[in-house]
């Protein structure tokens, strides 16, 4: 989120579309409530189904599973047309006045420079006409036919009123309520908010979704408002947490980047990373990179990371590909090719795609690992429960290691919420049997293995032997420990550089936040972005404080946000140029002639006079980007793409299938549906129920009792067409597999309109499996595409074909 | 909006029968602190309170747990009951059928608690000590690493990695918990490592 929780109740206007946030985040959502009974805002719901949050909203529309792209491009089209914009923040804080190199086109639903060999653009002339000195052409009056603007208008005349209710299935009236009241939100003092989750990331153009309600957000200058933003409501209590701390296959912890193998040593991976401002007197913070990359590596290494030995950079592991995803590393599971697969509370067997793909793949292992509170799935894959789980245990060869581990209620730490608060909680239970907390596990592994490298010697054994790991208890390093080394501390003594008498840190001391760091390797920090969570003064993220001054929603003494405590990402944007508030009953910043104050922590150097340096100072240029540049592989504005199965041609390009850059492994394209495949007539959706968590409260008696056993939604329509009764049984299948569940027959699911056929939509929720308390079920996984965000690789599964009949005599009868 | 006096204090105040003159200090008036008088000490009163956050979704809940037994002076803690914390500013002491819930989770019949080995081609699991995982676990990563560590591309740059061996980290789990797992994961050369958060 670039806002919280508790900031949504400064809103004038909430559009969910991409969530459910009713049913997904309820006390979340409690803030949208709050924001239309004290402040009459209105609340909007774009979704294939009408939600329980549609059914809380003041204006509902229906939209295709997979067709969001257009919706969003229309409603920018809408603004631009119609002269709804915020146009002193476009002008000022957006790079519309940026001048994009000449050449740069769109045809047929693709970008110039379309390879189909290598599904991928030439990205090379997405980037800005420079002067001499590297900076960006600016066109401040928008009239030059290359500037920003002139290339948005062109690329969103496409997406006409006819054009998005025909792509979408969403009544053009409808469509256009929506943009009315959207575009209201273009005055300074009206404020949108957009809150979305999995139902943008799922697709095979997730990120593209997301862009497509940033650049709106630009365009309404909601950016840094309170009440505005661009709000992911994400999942699990901590996957903030584990993105930020890098636990992904390319990150290195607050946001950097893993090498690759063309950049053979430190320097060669610092020439691409130093952010060099693309206009005059801008901040372009990532220009600290080196710092903050110099200071993870001594976090990791310590004395063994030094100036000569390029700060232990050969320590890290080189990727070859962009990253080991856990689509790519299951195929390359499935394929005979890993040996070794540990799971530490996560379930891939219910939450990956094609799950005959999954079982396949974790049979060809040598050794499983799972450490999990519950028993997973995953751990118990070889086991066969029927049709639930029909697999022959003497066919598998997998080994597989059962460890139980603590849950939240019996360790200590913090967890990161969607408005990036780290909250600190504490153990209140003795863990049931064995149980042990993964710290104490993963201890126990690692030092055994340091030991046989010790012992016995082996391949580059040096990161293992030199890791840092001076923890009071090696086996045991405790919460407070590690917490104190994701913050940082001085090394030795650091001095201001502007008054080498003055000691800004004492060597040991922890450090007070990020902006003393050094690359010189005098501080060492795990991650960067945390720099102030625990400080000299003790554990900020264990603040209970809950005072709000002003009221204004923040609660800033309470616990700790990154970055620095802000709670508004790009909050100098909610003042105009001359630092004054765009709404005054809406204060948050203000320039008060020397420096900046207000009520959060300025997103921006305090004494940065308004007017010169610009609010988005993490971009090199200090503005926000409608157009992306080279940011995202699959355009810099978003194009509409259909799923990789989808009932109807793409529109704009009737060859084009799925999203053209996005990779799709042979065998796994084998088995998708065709376009508009006759054998395959319906879309197949998938989501959450408020009263489960995944494939976890199924493990909980009260949440199995109030949902116990899967189900599928369908129209009446659908029903009435095959003969399907409410609570009857049917039969749903894919290219991929089958699953048989109860009919729920609803008036919440409509067949819609797309392309002049009517096509159905049925929705699966995701929560049975076979193994806990609830009753074992189909899962559905079983249906869905082995393909992802070509971006990121997260599945997509929001969008695929399937069929359905009744099928009173299936298995469940 | 703090509530100076805890939950706990007031508990035992108002539960536990004292005069009429301290609850009336407290706002009751007479009537009220007589009822209040005899009523039978609230359960909660004799429990040990601990701060946590809801473990599901990243709303991120406060929430209050109540065990019988205090695990800070070493005893043996029992989970007795959850509930949303008052003084939380997200969720001001709501929680969601998940949250309201929670109790359940740790008390799953499907918890893990013991060690479990299941052989190739088995049916069954058997029980295993720690220190015979932990054995079985390193073997295993150094025999693996050893065999396929790639120390250089066909290029001959320096690469360092291990692609035969992959690691799920869990985003349930805190983030004191995560940095470990980082270290550890990384430091091994291992690339193939995610968490929920490609999903
Ligand atoms: S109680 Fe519900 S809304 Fe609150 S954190 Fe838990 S799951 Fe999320």
């Amino acid at each position: 989120m670039t806002n919280a929780w508790t900031d949504i109740k400064n809103t004038d206007l909430v559009i969910v579309m991409g969530g459910n946030a009713a049913e997904a985040h309820p006390c979340g959502f409690k803030w949208v409530t709050e924001a239309k009974a004290h402040r009459g805002a209105k609340l909007i719901v774009v979704d294939p189904r009408f939600t329980r949050t549609a059914s809380v909203a003041d204006y509902y529309a229906p939209v295709r599973p997979g067709s969001d792209i257009a919706f969003l491009m229309g409603v920018i089209r809408y603004c631009i047309e119609n002269d709804r914009v915020q146009w002193e923040y476009v002008r000022n804080y957006t790079n519309a006045a940026l001048l994009v190199q000449e050449g740069f086109g769109w045809k047929d639903g693709l970008f110039d420079g379309y390879d189909p060999e290598k599904r991928a653009y030439d990205m090379d002339g997405w980037d800005y006409q420079r002067d001499d000195e590297g900076y960006a052409l600016t066109d401040p009056t928008l009239q030059d036919p290359n500037c920003v603007w002139n290339l948005l208008k062109k690329h969103v005349d496409v997406y006409t009123p006819d054009f998005v209710a025909d792509v979408c299935g969403t009544p053009k009236d409808r469509y256009l309520k929506i943009c009315e009241m959207i575009a209201e939100c273009s005055a300074p003092d009206r404020v949108m908010t957009s809150m979305y989750a999995l139902g943008w990331t799922q697709h095979s153009k997730g990120a593209q979704n997301i862009r497509g309600m940033a650049m709106l957000q630009l365009i309404l200058g909601n950016i840094g408002m309170p009440g505005g933003g661009v709000n992911a409501l994400r999942g699990h209590s901590n996957i903030q947490g584990l993105t930020d701390i890098g636990l992904l296959s390319h990150t290195i912890p607050g946001y950097l980047s893993m090498p690759k193998d063309d950049e053979v040593d430190f320097e060669t991976f610092m020439s691409t990373k130093l952010n060099k401002p693309t206009q005059r007197g801008q901040t372009s913070f990532w220009q600290n990179y080196r710092k903050f990359m110099v200071s993870f590596q001594k976090a990791m290494w310590g004395d063994a990371a030094t100036a000569e030995n390029d700060w232990a950079y050969d320590y890290l592991p080189k990727l070859d590909v962009p990253y080991y995803d856990i689509l790519r590393f299951f195929d390359m599971m499935s394929k005979g090719q890993v040996n070794l697969y540990f799971c530490q509370g996560f379930n891939p067997l219910m939450s990956f795609p094609n799950r005959a793909k999954l079982t396949e793949a974790l049979s060809k292992l040598k050794l499983l690992v799972v450490m999990d509170p519950l028993q997973t799935e995953t751990a118990h894959f070889w086991e066969n429960h029927g049709p639930f789980n029909d697999v022959d245990p003497a066919q598998i060869a997998t080994e597989v290691l059962e460890l139980p581990t603590t849950c939240f209620a019996e360790d200590e730490g913090a967890t990161v919420n969607s408005g990036r608060w780290l909250q600190w909680h504490w153990p209140g239970a003795t863990p049931p049997g064995q149980a042990k907390p993964d710290t104490w596990i993963l201890s126990n592994v690692f030092l055994r293995v340091k030991e046989l490298y010790r012992t016995e010697g082996g391949p580059f054994p040096d990161p293992i032997l030199n890791l840092t790991w001076d923890y009071e208890d090696p086996y045991e390093p405790t919460p407070a420990e590690l917490a104190k080394e994701m913050n940082g501390r001085a090394l030795s003594t650091l001095y201001d550089p502007t008054d080498p008498a003055k000691v800004l840190v004492e060597a040991g001391q922890q450090l007070p936040n990020f902006a003393v760091m050094r690359d010189d390797g005098s501080t060492m920090s795990g991650c960067w972005i945390y720099a102030g969570s625990w400080t000299e003064d003790g554990n900020m993220m264990a603040r209970r404080d809950n005072s709000d001054p002003g009221d204004v929603g923040l609660f800033l003494n309470w616990t700790f946000a990154w970055p620095a405590n802000r709670r508004i990402l790009y909050n100098r944007a909610s003042a105009d140029l001359a630092g004054k508030p765009w709404d005054p009953a809406r204060k948050l910043l203000e320039w008060d002639g020397e420096r900046w104050t207000g009520y959060d922590v300025p997103d921006i150097s305090p004494t940065a006079k308004p007017g010169e340096v610009m609010p988005f100072i993490m971009t090199d240029e200090g503005v926000g980007r409608l157009f992306s540049r080279k940011g995202l592989k699959d355009g810099p504005f978003p194009t509409h793409m259909e799923p990789f199965e989808s009932p109807v041609p793409n529109a704009l390009n009737a060859s084009l299938r799925g999203n053209p850059v996005a990779r799709v492994f042979s065998n796994d394209l084998e088995q998708m549906a065709g376009i508009a495949d006759p054998d395959f007539p319906c879309v197949g959706t998938t989501y959450r129920l408020t009263e489960h968590f995944h494939y976890w409260t199924k493990h909980s008696r009260v949440n199995a009792v109030l949902q116990p056993e899967f189900f599928v939604e369908i129209s009446e329509e659908l029903a009435a067409e095959k003969g399907i009764r409410k609570g009857g049984q049917v039969r749903v299948w894919s290219k991929r597999g089958e699953v048989f569940a109860k009919a729920v027959v609803t008036k919440r699911i409509r067949p819609m309109l797309v392309g002049g056929k009517s096509i159905h939509v049925i929705g699966i929720p995701i929560h049975w499996g076979f193994m806990g308390a609830a009753r074992k079920g189909y899962s559905a996984n079983t249906l869905t595409p082995f393909v992802g965000d070509a971006n990121i690789d997260t599945p997509e599964f929001k969008a695929f074909l399937v069929n359905i009949e009744a099928a009173e005599k299936g298995p469940l009868a | 909006m703090n509530i100076d006096l805890s939950r706990r204090g007031f508990l035992k105040l108002a539960g536990a029968g004292v005069a009429a003159t301290s609850l009336g200090a407290m706002g009751f008036d007479a009537a009220e602190a007589a009822e209040a008088a005899h009523v039978r000490a609230f359960k909660l009163a004799t429990t040990t309170e601990t701060r946590n956050i809801c473990t599901y979704c990243s709303v991120a809940c406060g929430i209050i747990m109540y065990s019988k037994g205090d695990l800070k002076a070493g005893e043996h803690a029992e989970l007795i009951h959850i509930e949303g914390d008052a003084d939380h500013p997200t969720n001001r002491g709501t929680l969601c059928p998940k949250g309201s819930a929670l109790k359940d989770f740790v008390k799953s019949e499907t918890r893990a608690t013991q060690p479990r080995y299941r052989a190739a081609h088995s049916s069954e699991w058997q029980e295993i000590t720690w220190d015979a995982a932990f054995d079985k676990m390193a073997r295993a990563l150094k025999d693996d690493r050893d065999q396929n560590f790639i120390e250089k591309n066909e290029k001959g740059q320096t690469v360092n990695r291990w692609l035969t061996t992959g690691f799920l980290a869990a985003s349930g789990s805190t983030n004191e918990t995560g940095w470990l797992t980082y270290k550890t994961v990384r430091s091994m050369g291992i690339l193939a490592f995610d968490n929920q958060a490609r999903v």
